[in-house]
């Protein structure tokens, strides 16, 4: 069986229901494709074995950009290129370029942040998502499995563990 | 593991479930727009024609147009700069402090708030562009960009250039964080419709498929932004109040602005929240969303901010007699009891004194009085602006050049202009965006709704 393609899908109810079930199916040696939810379900991460995101590195890793840039155009701006001799001095100090330099790490902290975070979750205006159940985005908690990684439990087998961990419905869904 | 208190007021009242989260709230994007919408839509496209008349004649003429003379150079172009930002505060601080904060009652209100945040900057960004001038030069003043000066740069110890780019910062990173938020509900949305309806919303969606690795990012992104735009919020209008507390000019001079101006910015905000978020309840019926319980809430921000603001009025006013500076003692006898002592104590009755009316629950959880007071608040937070502006400008250090400001037809229009746009994009938004953050709500209907307290 191809993968990726024929999944058994558990529809919950209950975020608290979801986040026991999550654990009693990976306990049973199933192994879970993905949790679908029509919000943030707190600690399913943990309990679906996800590492943390890196996003807060990359966010850490722009802002310096942001730093580096905002105050080497500064010092290049106003004491190599064009410097303005104001009683005898040129005013380039750390102290005037401190508000820019804090605005441009924000910006490209945020910016950066944000495009990787749409680049890793493949979020885009012309992405065509595969919809397991169009009741996730309404009231809805959807565990997918995916039946050929699971070829050695069964497809009934995977129904009643869903069942007897408090899926309200268990579906079948082909994607071509 | 959630843990509710027992005497917690419900956040969602009459018993609302996930399902009914969805079409309480995916109700007006769908439906056809009422009467009254179509109403306010017609109004507020009016009162912009209106005042792109002014805009156009400005743009035309000069602001030659305006009342401005040798001794005011800024009257109502800076002051309604000032009041838009200020106005622009309440949106990122509800969405980002208040995430923080985890104060779980930002839910229901931060989408609209963060929508005012944004339309209220862009009407506060057109007037200093259009003060200038002209503004088709504008982004060589503003921006470093190369030029045929010899690269004159422009002059990064200017506090009105840390300005631009504190305010271009402050739109850019507020819109993305809307944004990032109204992907889930976009979908919610799309999943919902058929049609052109699916394909447009399927594209503001940007292909969101609610996955738990996803979500789990999402919040990451959420938490890591509120971070950022926390001191970005208080940084705005700090710079704001450097374009004055760096001059010279008595009145302007004082080390307190940057926190005064930001409790007046959170004040000010506040108080068009309440004002916006009480008609969107009533129109849209979502009362059971953003309760009395929300607005007491809100209204007791709006008396911390507001005591916050009396006492640096005061302060200003015994600072400038114990600095024993004349000038100083002068600007603020004059702002009292000169020619703008009407402009003076419009403000410190409309900040001082009204907000201390919701020191008793009666008021502050009436829904007429706070909708009263809101634009009470709103009305003496301009004042206060125009005071500072203008009576420290009209008679500086030389009698000869003292002189009064009077608002022209152009003034008034290009205000009405900035009123007309902003509430043209609050009610298109309103009407074709889910005003309320359906996800987030969603994630308390279990432990927030009058069920679960019962």
């Amino acid at each position: 069986m191809e993968r990726d393609k024929n999944f058994v899908l558990g529809v919950f109810e209950d975020e608290d229901v979801l986040l026991d079930a999550v654990s009693k199916v990976r306990e049973s040696g199933v192994k879970i494709h993905e949790v679908y939810s029509p919000f943030p379900v707190h600690g399913i991460d943990d309990v679906l074995g996800y590492k943390r995101s890196r996003l807060p590195i990359a966010a850490f890793l722009f802002g310096i950009l942001g730093t580096t840039l905002a105050l080497t155009m500064q010092f290049y701006m106003m004491k190599i290129d064009w410097p303005m001799i104001i009683g005898g001095k040129d005013h380039a100090g750390l102290p005037n370029f401190i508000p820019v330099t804090f605005e441009l790490t924000v910006l490209l902290a945020a910016f950066g942040m944000v495009g990787v975070f749409m680049i890793s979750s493949n979020l885009k205006p012309w992405a065509q998502p595969r919809i397991f159940d169009l009741r996730i985005t309404d009231d809805k908690h959807v565990m997918a499995i995916d039946l050929a990684t699971n070829a050695s439990i069964g497809e009934a087998q995977i129904g009643e563990i869903l069942k007897s961990s408090g899926a309200s419905e268990v579906n079948n869904k082909s994607f071509e | 593991m959630q843990v509710t208190s027992s005497v917690r007021e419900p956040l969602i009242t009459g018993g609302k479930t996930l399902k009914d989260v969805t079409h309480d709230v995916s109700r007006q994007v769908e439906g056809k727009p009422t009467l009254g919408w179509i109403l306010g839509l017609l109004v507020a496209v009016g009162v912009l024609l209106l005042g792109s008349l002014a805009l156009v004649a400005t743009l035309w003429e000069g602001i030659g147009m305006w009342g401005l003379n040798k001794t005011v150079g800024w009257a109502w172009d800076i002051t309604n700069f000032v009041w838009w930002v200020g106005i622009g505060h309440a949106g990122t601080l509800i969405s980002a402090v208040l995430l923080l904060f985890r104060q779980k009652w930002r839910m229901a209100i931060n989408r609209a708030a963060e929508a005012m945040t944004i339309f209220a900057v862009i009407c506060a960004a057109m007037f200093p562009v259009i003060h200038m001038g002209r503004p088709w030069l504008g982004a060589y003043w503003a921006l470093p960009l190369p030029n045929t000066f010899g690269s004159l740069w422009v002059n990064f110890n200017s506090p009105l250039l840390w300005d631009v780019f504190a305010i271009s910062t402050y739109f850019s990173v507020s819109l993305v964080f809307w944004y990032i938020g109204l992907i889930p509900d976009f979908a919610t949305i799309r999943d919902r419709a058929t049609g052109l309806r699916r394909t447009i919303y399927g594209a503001l969606s940007f292909g969101w498929d609610g996955a738990a690795k996803t979500w789990s990012r999402y919040e990451s992104v959420a938490l890591i932004l509120a971070g950022l735009a926390t001191p970005l919020v208080l940084s705005v209008h700090t710079i704001v109040s450097f374009d004055f507390a760096t001059s010279v000019i008595p009145g302007w001079h004082t080390t307190i602005f940057p926190p005064y101006f930001v409790a007046g910015a959170i004040f000010s905000g506040f108080a068009m929240v309440l004002t916006l978020m009480i008609i969107t309840r009533k129109l849209f019926k979502l009362e059971d969303y953003i309760t009395i319980g929300h607005i007491e809430l809100m209204n007791i921000v709006i008396i911390i901010t507001g005591s916050i603001v009396g006492i640096a009025y005061i302060t200003e006013f015994f600072i400038a007699w114990y600095s024993g500076v004349a000038a100083e003692q002068y600007a603020f006898m004059n702002r009292a009891f000169g020619p703008y002592a009407w402009a003076y104590w419009s403000m410190m009755t409309c900040n001082v004194i009204s907000p201390q009316l919701f020191w008793f629950k009666k008021i502050r959880t009436s829904i007429v009085a706070t909708f009263a007071l809101s634009i009470v608040v709103n009305i003496g937070m301009w004042f206060e602006r125009f005071v500072i502006i203008v009576t420290s400008l009209h008679r500086d250090y030389l009698p000869s050049s003292w002189a009064m400001f009077y608002p022209t037809i152009s003034d008034v229009g290009v205000y009405l202009f900035t009123f007309g746009l902003f509430f043209t994009l609050f009610l298109l938004f309103a009407k074709f965006f889910p005003v309320i953050n359906m996800a987030e709500v969603k994630s308390i209907v279990k432990s927030s709704s009058e069920k679960v307290n019962k």
